[in-house]
């Protein structure tokens, strides 16, 4: 690897001692005072219509300042989430509709002066509902009698297979090689059908939004979000007005994890900012976070795979099945990770596949997009099917994987054709193993205490960015004394994306990463970005960084050159200083920027915009120890393994406390996050309460290392890590606890009693 | 949403009980569990005043006083001393400290909460609960009431020769309990407490004898035999009625056999 | 009701309703470290000082802190600053949200506790969620700043004995 001066190194965050110290820098930090308090009256039924709403004794609490309801909004259906246009997610919502969809889906929007009137606004607020019956189970909602969308204006942009008549929020079949051919001249043929339930994101700093209206009347929208870009439109689509009168920015993120890669709570203040013209915030409670935004996808996954006794994987076959819930917010798009990711996995002797999936709209919360988009689901079931595999052949767990895993430059049909450019998932096992001590481990050890200690392996890969789609852009500029500004509208939401874009910067202009200052998100100022989402922003953004200091660079030459009344060729850029190549004279940094201000004609600004034909996939690999108690049943983690291939490490910390904190809530789903619904298709666990996110003692302790492979396409050689790291827990723990109890749980979350009843004691 | 319209730090004690007599006013314990409710409460009462914050240690018992934090419980060194730290086992796992800084031990056992640990860690240590109208009763008693307006203001645990063993089944360390339990031994009788059934914790006996001889590993799993035969449980989302009966006896079976270490 | 109160050890008098909560008293007074991340007394986002004792403001009524003092962060910065370094250190900040309760209870923590093993850290701490889960950095962070103390007393110590030794 090539020596670095900035990046592969750990970094400090540039925001680092401002969070740490409890700065006002988050959106309710700093949303003016006398914002209009804004909340959403919520559907207590699963499925019904409006009959009649009456809004006039609720208005007349003191302090309301408006009510609106389905009457108020435009008739022009948008989708929430956050993709590039045209979005494949179906135009299926309003504002506010008649037709409620979910427990929790908006009747009305009440804004006050305080909270107290809203309140009391919110239980004034008469309405007759015609209650209708609910399609709750993703299994029966396709084809069913009672349609989720049956509106006559819902509208699908993109060919994705939607069809509102059939509850279909999208559908298709790939296929590659001849499968029913090759599954028939194999050996073995493992088949199993999977479920993950819907999982919270559970950010700490729950959705929320203050707007104003600008001097020039336009609307500012002041957003705890992770795609200014796109949230602009979709602002301009449910508001019906120009995007020219549209302005977005982000502050501080309290975590986002893809939640706020949806436009969850935007255009409640936004409609009210519009139609009174006053300013107006919307603070999500936790509880409307855990039963009215967009969580994971649940999913029921069949898997097919077809092998010879010696191990050989030959054939796989998938089918998804995906539940959207009411709305189709990236239903149509988490699909296809479930199999784009975990068949490539196995891409070394695959000689066919196929992969068929349905995504269903049913009368529950939507779900949208969470860490790992689809591929958290299809690794789950694709991994445990190969651990299942190689139970039956009696082969090593690992040795299997190390005959049939992707290899660097192969072809990967179900990934698009794309070649793996980059890829150590072979190292990545050796040394898993090495330091896990895999072959010196048996697969389960007998206490003598009630409790069984075993061991379980999973591998994940995943992609940087959606290619040819994601687009993000780069302004640099040299400012006095020779500081540079860096401009971009990725979104820094903890991940560390500021100062990681800086450090890239830093490195290309061979200077200090204090040098950069870094400016964003705002749709106004800042170059076009699609947003930080689907591990994109350090190998798009990153590159668009990369490329445009390289331009700066040159530029900067240029304007030494007439300070040295020389050929910009002749100029070499040291950093502090652009000399003579011969060494003969030389120019500061500091006398550039001052020249660049006085008779100057060449901008000492560069804007690059980068996006990429590829999607260069990390690879990592987790190796689990556990402890299973017999007699209740518990799961105790003892010890998780995790490297990962995430091409050149930018910051060595924060690459860390990334995949940690991935590990951390990949267990979570493994072990206890559920999102359950009563019968009237309520959540029950609409709190931190009753949804349980691990705590620090529920973790063990995470050893992570790195084996970088070098990716030519992205920045430095780096590709992406924030969402791969979710995804080896819940197989690598499903592996142990059948290697623990010979049982093998195909249904998440593993919870204590779940095992028991597996071990036949219930 | 809780709303309350007033606010009275009471004065003295007969002044809280005699403001708690209306159903719309409420005492405040740690508050933890009341602001979960949508309630309109007219007044707050609230006993910080009262002394009612420690606890205090006679000759022959100690004297807890219902404000006295869960923390304190935790913390307090002579009480864990003749409990086996069976007192800070049970509440250790509850949320985080700062929310034992809050919670009460009033609030614990006045509320006689299903899923309380509390009360099933007191009603194994047999204690005795100081209620303003009616005066001192056993806890068992107590715990077997339904609510009325009276007011908590002193747990009392007497100071005997015993043993305590504590175990809960959590589905994350800090998570409610799926099954509490509780087992002391006082002058060679066992008692043995099953809580977060979810119901209300109960309390059980070695009527058959099964003890008798001493704990061994047989005598162990037949007493939690005993138990599960005998243990009323129910279902929720932390577990079913049947999980929670074979828990009552695994972990009814666990406490005697690290009662006989000690 | 009117109330007295010291904040960050400034007093404070104001006009609360019976259940105004102590943390928008402390937000509409400035202090924005509080932050609420749940309703239910889960996330310990909104820890603060009462009187010494950390506790959740989303389930304290302001009547009751009346005659009291509390801290935040914003009261304790040269503290925040100092042991907030060593969680920046490991990059284990992340997205911040929770950072002013984890840090107020880690204060608590080396208050009430000299040299705590893993295992008491990871429970005194238990009631700070975070979701980026910045457990593991958390730890290391925790643990230099508490090496970093220890060689700090012991040099002092040892400096003490030196003076000592020459008087």
């Amino acid at each position: 690897m090539a020596e670095f001066k900035v990046i592969n190194k750990p970094i400090r965050k540039k925001d680092a001692m401002s969070l740490v110290t409890g700065k006002p820098v988050y959106t309710d930090d700093i949303a003016p005072s006398d914002c209009l308090i804004v909340k959403v009256l919520r559907s207590p039924h699963a499925h019904a219509v409006i009959e009649a709403i009456d809004t006039n004794t609720a208005l007349k609490v003191p302090g309301i300042e408006a009510i609106y309801t389905y009457k108020d909004v435009p008739a022009k259906r948008f989708t929430l989430a956050g993709q590039t246009y045209p979005e494949p997610s179906p135009y299926d919502r309003l504002i506010l509709d008649n037709r409620l969809r979910y427990v929790g889906d908006a009747v009305a929007i009440v804004a006050g002066d305080n909270h107290r009137a809203v309140d009391k606004a919110l239980k004034l607020i008469k309405v007759k509902y015609t209650v209708l019956e609910p399609v709750l189970d993703l299994r029966a909602a396709k084809d069913n009698r009672i349609l989720v969308h049956p509106e006559e204006d819902w509208q699908a942009l993109c060919p994705v297979g939607a069809d509102n008549r059939r509850n279909l929020c999208a559908a298709d079949k790939s296929e590659y090689g001849e499968v029913d051919r090759v599954m028939s001249e194999c050996d073995v043929i493992i088949e199993n059908t999977y479920h993950t339930k819907s999982n919270q994101q559970a950010m700490m700093e729950t959705f929320r939004t203050y707007t104003t209206l600008d001097p020039y009347g336009r609307l500012h929208v002041i957003s705890s979000t992770q795609i200014v870009f796109h949230l602009r439109r979709i602002l301009a689509n449910a508001l019906d007005i120009p995007k020219s009168r549209i302005r977005v920015s982000k502050p501080r993120i309290g975590g986002g994890f893809g939640a706020k890669q949806t436009s969850v709570a935007e255009i409640y203040p936004a409609f009210v900012t519009l139609k009174t013209g006053k300013p107006a915030k919307m603070i999500y409670t936790r509880e409307e976070s855990q039963t009215a935004s967009t969580p994971r996808h649940e999913m029921e996954l069949t898997v097919r795979v077809g092998a010879m006794k010696d191990g050989t994987i030959r054939g796989l076959d998938l089918y998804t099945l995906s539940n959207t819930g009411a709305y189709g917010e990236h239903g149509p798009t988490t699909v296809g990770l479930s199999g784009h990711k975990s068949i490539s996995l196995y891409n070394n002797n695959l000689e066919a596949y196929r992969f068929h999936y349905d995504v269903v709209y049913t009368n529950v919360q939507s779900a949208g997009a969470y860490r790992g988009y689809g591929a958290t689901q299809g690794i789950f079931a694709m991994e445990s099917a190969i651990s299942e595999l190689a139970s039956k052949l009696n082969m090593d767990a690992v040795a299997i994987r190390e005959k049939n895993m992707v290899r660097e430059g192969q072809a990967m049909p179900a990934y698009y054709n794309e070649y793996n450019t980059s890829c150590t998932l072979d190292s990545c096992m050796k040394k898993a193993g090495e330091m896990f001590d895999w072959y010196n481990k048996p697969y389960a050890r007998d206490m003598g205490n009630g409790k069984i200690r075993s061991k379980g392996v999973a591998m994940a890969m995943q992609s940087s960015g959606i290619s040819n789609v994601d687009v993000g852009s780069a302004t640099i500029k040299l400012n006095d004394e020779g500081f540079y500004a860096l401009s971009i509208a990725a979104a820094d939401m903890g991940t560390g994306c500021d100062t990681i874009l800086a450090q890239i910067a830093a490195e290309c202009l061979e200077c200090e990463v204090e040098d950069i200052i870094i400016f964003g998100a705002d749709t106004d100022s800042s170059p076009y970005d699609s947003g930080s989402y689907a591990s994109s922003t350090t190998y798009i953004t990153g590159k668009a960084v990369e490329k445009a200091c390289m331009e700066l660079k040159e530029k900067l030459c240029r304007i030494a050159a007439v300070l040295l009344d020389c050929q910009a060729e002749e100029l070499i850029f040291t950093g502090k200083k652009i000399r003579k190549a011969d060494g003969s004279t030389e120019v500061s940094l500091m006398d550039i920027a001052s020249k660049s201000m006085s008779g100057n004609s060449e901008a000492t600004q560069v804007t690059v915009t980068n996006s990429s034909p590829v999607s260069p996939p990390p690879h990592m690999v987790g190796m689990v120890e556990i402890e299973v108690d017999m007699e209740t049943g518990s799961i105790e983690l003892l010890d998780y393994v995790a490297v990962v291939d995430c091409g050149t490490v930018i910051n060595t910390n924060l690459a860390r406390v990334q995949t940690e904190g991935g590990l951390a809530q990949g267990i979570g789903m493994a072990l206890y996050e559920e999102v359950s619904y009563s019968k009237k298709g309520q959540i029950r666990e609409n709190s931190f309460m009753q949804y349980k996110i691990p705590t620090r003692m529920d973790l063990c302790s995470l050893r992570v290392e790195f084996e970088s492979s070098y990716e030519q396409s992205g920045p430095f050689g780096a590709k992406s890590i924030g969402e791969v790291v979710i995804n080896t827990p819940p197989p690598a723990i499903a592996h142990a606890v059948y290697n623990a109890t010979g049982v093998w749980h195909r249904e998440l979350p593993i919870t204590p009693e779940k095992v028991l009843m597996g071990i036949g004691k219930i | 949403m809780l709303t309350i319209s007033q606010y009275v730090r009471a004065e003295s004690i007969q002044q809280a009980y005699e403001l708690n007599q209306k159903r719309s006013n409420a005492v405040l314990g740690g508050m933890h569990w009341l602001k979960l409710q949508k309630r309109n409460v007219g007044t707050a009462i609230d006993l910080s005043d009262l002394g009612l914050d420690t606890i205090e240690e006679t000759e022959d018992s100690f004297l807890i006083g219902a404000m006295v934090t869960l923390r304190q419980l935790e913390l307090q060194r002579e009480l864990n001393d003749i409990s086996n730290n069976a007192l800070s086992e049970s509440v250790r796992q509850i949320v985080g400290v700062q929310f034992r800084n809050m919670a009460t031990v009033g609030g614990s056992i006045f509320g006689r909460y299903g899923f309380s640990d509390v009360l099933t860690v007191f009603l194994a240590l047999d204690a005795q609960v100081e209620l303003y109208n009616r005066g001192v009763i056993s806890l068992e008693e107590f715990s077997k009431l339904p609510y009325d307006r009276d007011l908590l203001l002193n747990l009392i645990v007497k100071k005997v020769n015993r043993k305590t063993v504590y175990l809960s089944q959590r589905n994350t360390k800090t998570d409610f309990p799926v099954l509490t339990c509780a087992v002391c031994k006082t002058d060679g009788k066992y008692r043995f407490v099953i809580g977060a059934r979810p119901k209300r914790a109960v309390c059980f006996y070695d009527e058959l004898g099964i003890l008798e001889n001493g704990i061994t590993e047989a005598s162990a799993a037949e007493l939690g035999n005993y138990i599960s035969s005998q243990v009323e449980t129910g279902s929720n989302m932390r577990g079913s009625e049947e999980y929670r009966r074979i828990l009552a006896g695994v972990l009814t079976k666990r406490a005697l056999l690290q009662m006989k270490e000690m | 009701m009117q109330i007295k109160l010291w904040i960050n050890n400034k007093a404070v008098i104001k006009e609360a309703e019976a259940d105004l909560l102590l943390i928008d008293l402390l937000r509409n007074n400035g202090c924005y470290s509080v932050k609420r991340g749940c309703e239910t007394g889960n996330c310990g986002l909104c820890t603060v000082f009462v009187d010494e004792k950390p506790v959740l403001s989303c389930s304290t009524l302001a009547a009751r802190v009346n005659g009291k003092k509390v801290t935040t962060l914003e009261g304790l910065q040269r503290e925040a600053e100092d042991f907030g370094t060593y969680i920046a250190e490991q990059g284990a900040e992340q997205c911040g949200f929770c950072n002013p309760g984890f840090i107020m209870n880690a204060i608590a923590m080396f208050r009430e506790k000299q040299n705590p093993s893993d295992e008491e850290i990871k429970e005194y701490l238990a009631g700070n969620l975070c979701r980026c889960s910045g457990y593991e950095g958390q730890l290391r962070g925790i643990r230099a700043y508490l090496e970093y103390q220890q060689s700090k007393a012991a040099k002092a110590e040892l400096a003490a004995q030196n003076i000592s030794e020459v008087i």
